[in-house]
């Protein structure tokens, strides 16, 4: 994804980090929107459930997405 | 436990407003402690209701679900868990961000389906209304079936009904929103049943995060550990799951009770704020500069009130001095006591200032972008994006340094910030550093545009920061924990700070430091004076009749021979003992037993040196000589030459630069690690640190 781009989360691949991301919001067939990176690349910031999410590229990395 | 107390309970996401709640419904009747056998801050505090029940009011560290992510986090767990526990709430208010409704719901769910009389609070109404949304609140309360608060914690508005509905008998909701598993349906009875629990949700967390439960003992372990294998389940399994099942149960909710959906898909105006703050350059340099003014601000405006308060108890130990009858326990008062308490006082202009812009870019919502901007440099040595604050805060002082680690999750993270915090040069060795440079750095410049005392004195600092970094490097490796690190992080909207919250912030701030790190000062100060006033046999007890001896060819005035009577008491005090006692550890370095006596005088506080130094080098000289002077003119006996050769001075700066002299670092770091263990640790690896390198300095250079 690039920044600006707008998709629809599907699934997650790894287990433990799923859950913390499913109660952070980000949830299967729910739209994500990559807002930006920070200056060196990582971490990235999100737009899910209407608020603004940062988390490490190894982090978003395991979100899986429909395009 | 008197029966009128009702407990109250505050639970919510971060930056929900919670803060601004709990100061709201106590006002400056607050209570910092720790929970019971944990770290983690327990702020209470005491609300009358409105029909005169008196409530204590827990504000329970900002989660977004049960299930824990951090030690802290944990700690709600326990409470709301442990139905037995004086500390589990009557009653439970959720704190929810409105414009964020949906997360916070499972929040709130999850707590219901404890069984837990809750009353939802909904704050940011104002938000809500602009952002162009709008809902039914008595559907959304009926459909919950608990009582629903809109508030404004901003303005303080609905803070008078939250009270009025508080103070009322809440009903819990008929059904619970999660149901548990068939398979797992026996395993939650065998449970409830063992550990007679009035809620199937609440024996179900006992499965899920049996480490949450330190109240349970070994047996109650083993059962637990036994009825997983049982029934094959493990904590964790199931809890994707469940977040599944309230969002959607959520989700039904809120379609239901949404008069009108937001205006806009995505907030427009953060974003705008973020390509600035967040941008390549302009991120780097507007967070340098907002640092540099931090410095600056503590600098040079904790400047006055230090100084006003260093005189103030100089003047007061003076009047107790003059009014009391000359005695041991005037002198304890006037030497001991009250120059302990001034030590510790004098911390609190720099401590208010720097806790002051800590609140104010908390509450702004910019600290979680310095986070962001951060993290990665710091990640590479095993720190933190949110290490950044302490570390700089801590070239001021440590002690509000590491008081700031507080917002760092991970443990192990959080452990090597606080280890590593002190090495970072403090405004208390500025003196130290400053009249050793003067004393053998020449005063010239180079390139005719730096000055070279200017240059040796950033490279000391520099040197600090070095060693920071490298031990936080060395740390990481050595320091095993299984708990894994997240960044997953809010990146709230931008808000003008809440003064009246900074203005908490820094009253709370201030009285943790001064009532906890205080105790410990105190006691060390009146330990030192002791030692440094009182010494064994004739000598120190003759030694008036000895210096006039000594100094009979001498004219000198009645202030000299006063200093010289003080320096003699000193030389032969149990301190000045105990110099000569380690003269031939510190000799290596390059350090005589006066030097000794300053290095254990500086151990409770570094910026004691001057003090004491000024002291001992009284002897031989004239009264008007300044401290620089005189410790110029001090010869070394064995080679006949100056005392503070380059060599030693630089050993000595070296010395000051790592090693960990400040009592009240210990304390604290005591206090906000719970035990010894940290404490004594870093106390010996940062002599060890100090003394090697003061020793390789020192062969080196001489």
């Amino acid at each position: 994804m690039k920044p600006g781009e707008i998709a629809i989360i599907s699934g997650f691949s790894d287990e433990v980090l799923s859950v913390k991301l499913l109660e952070m919001g980000c949830l299967p067939g729910a739209p994500v929107r990559f807002n930006f990176t920070a200056p060196l690349g990582d971490p990235i910031c999100i737009s899910v459930l209407g608020y603004e999410l940062s988390l490490r590229l190894e982090e978003a990395a395991t979100i899986s997405i429909l395009n | 436990m008197s029966a009128a107390r009702l407990k109250i309970a505050l639970v919510g996401n971060p930056n929900s407003g919670k803060s601004s709640v709990f100061n709201h419904l106590t006002g400056l009747n607050q209570k910092i402690g720790n929970f019971p056998g944990v770290t983690v801050e327990k702020r209470s505090g005491f609300s009358v209701l409105p029909d005169g029940t008196n409530a204590e009011i827990i504000d329970l560290p900002g989660i977004y679900s049960l299930y824990p992510r951090s030690l802290d986090e944990r700690i709600v767990s326990e409470i709301l868990l442990d139905h037995a526990s004086p500390l589990c709430p009557d009653k439970v208010v959720v704190i929810a961000d409105a414009t964020n409704l949906k997360r916070s719901l499972l929040l709130l769910t999850q707590i219901t389906d404890l069984g837990l009389p809750t009353v939802l609070a909904l704050n940011m109404m104002d938000l809500v209304a602009r952002a162009g949304i709008s809902y039914d609140l008595q559907a959304l309360s009926s459909e919950l079936g608990i009582p629903v608060v809109p508030i404004n914690a901003r303005k303080g508005s609905g803070i008078e009904e939250l009270k009025n509905v508080v103070s009322k008998p809440v009903e819990l909701p008929a059904k619970n929103v999660f149901d548990i598993y068939t398979d797992l349906r026996l395993a939650v009875e065998n449970v409830r049943e063992r550990f007679k629990l009035d809620n199937d949700y609440e024996a179900y967390q006992f499965l899920q995060q049996p480490e949450s439960l330190k109240f349970l003992n070994a047996d109650g372990r083993a059962f637990l550990q036994n009825v997983s294998e049982t029934y094959d389940f493990f904590p964790g399994k199931f809890q994707g799951a469940e977040a599944i099942h309230r969002y959607t149960f959520i989700q039904t909710l809120l379609d239901r009770v949404t008069l009108k959906a937001a205006d806009l898909p995505w907030k427009k105006h953060t974003s705008a704020i973020d390509k600035i703050l967040t941008h390549k350059v302009w991120g780097y340099v507007i967070f340098f500069a907002v640092l540099f003014l931090i410095f600056q601000s503590i600098f040079a405006w904790a400047a006055v009130p230090m100084d006003l308060i260093d005189r103030a108890f100089a003047g007061i130990s003076h009047y107790f001095g003059q009014l009391l009858p000359s005695s041991m326990l005037t002198r304890l008062l006037t030497e001991g006591i009250i120059p302990g308490i001034g030590g510790i006082v004098i911390f609190v202009p720099q401590i208010a200032i720097l806790f002051a812009f800590i609140a104010l870019l908390e509450e702004s919502g910019y600290m979680a972008r310095v986070v962001f901007l951060m993290d990665k440099i710091m990640r590479k040595f095993g720190l933190n994006g949110k290490s950044i604050v302490p570390l700089m805060s801590g070239v001021a002082c440590a002690i509000p340094a590491i008081m700031a680690t507080r917002t760092i999750d991970n443990w192990k993270e959080r452990t090597i910030t606080i280890f590593v915090t002190p090495l970072m040069s403090c405004s208390a060795r500025l003196p130290v550093f400053t009249i050793l440079v003067a004393l053998v750095v020449p005063d010239k410049s180079v390139i005719g545009l730096f000055s070279l005392q200017g240059l040796a004195l950033m490279g000391l600092y520099l040197l600090g920061f070095a060693a920071a970094m490298l031990t936080a490097l060395v740390m990481k490796y050595l320091v095993r924990v299984k708990e894994r690190s997240y960044l997953l992080m809010e990146l709230p909207a931008y808000r003008w700070p809440k003064w009246s919250n900074i203005g908490y912030t820094i009253v709370e701030k201030t009285k943790t430091f001064v009532f906890e790190a205080g105790k410990v000062i105190l006691a060390i100060s009146i330990v030192l004076w002791v030692l440094a006033s009182y010494g064994p046999g004739e000598k120190f007890e003759k030694a008036r009749e000895h210096v006039l001896i000594e100094s009979a060819n001498l004219r000198l005035t009645e202030e000299g021979l006063e200093n010289r009577v003080a320096a003699y008491k000193l030389e032969h005090s149990y301190a000045g003992i105990i110099g000569k006692g380690i003269e031939p550890v510190i000799k290596p370095l390059g350090f005589d037993w006066k030097i000794g006596i300053a290095l254990i005088t500086s151990f409770a506080a570094r910026e004691v040196f001057v003090g004491t130094v000024a002291t001992i080098y009284s002897i031989g000289s004239d009264d008007d000589q300044t401290i620089k002077d005189r410790m110029r003119e001090e010869i070394n006996p064995d080679t006949g030459g100056p005392r503070f050769t380059p060599a030693t001075a630089f050993s000595f700066l070296v010395f000051y630069t790592f090693a960990m002299q400040c009592m009240s670092t210990l304390a604290i770091v005591y206090r906000e690690t719970k035990g010894w263990k940290w404490p004594l640790l870093q106390l010996a690896y940062m002599s060890a640190l100090a003394y090697i390198s003061s020793f390789a300095v020192f062969q080196l250079l001489s």
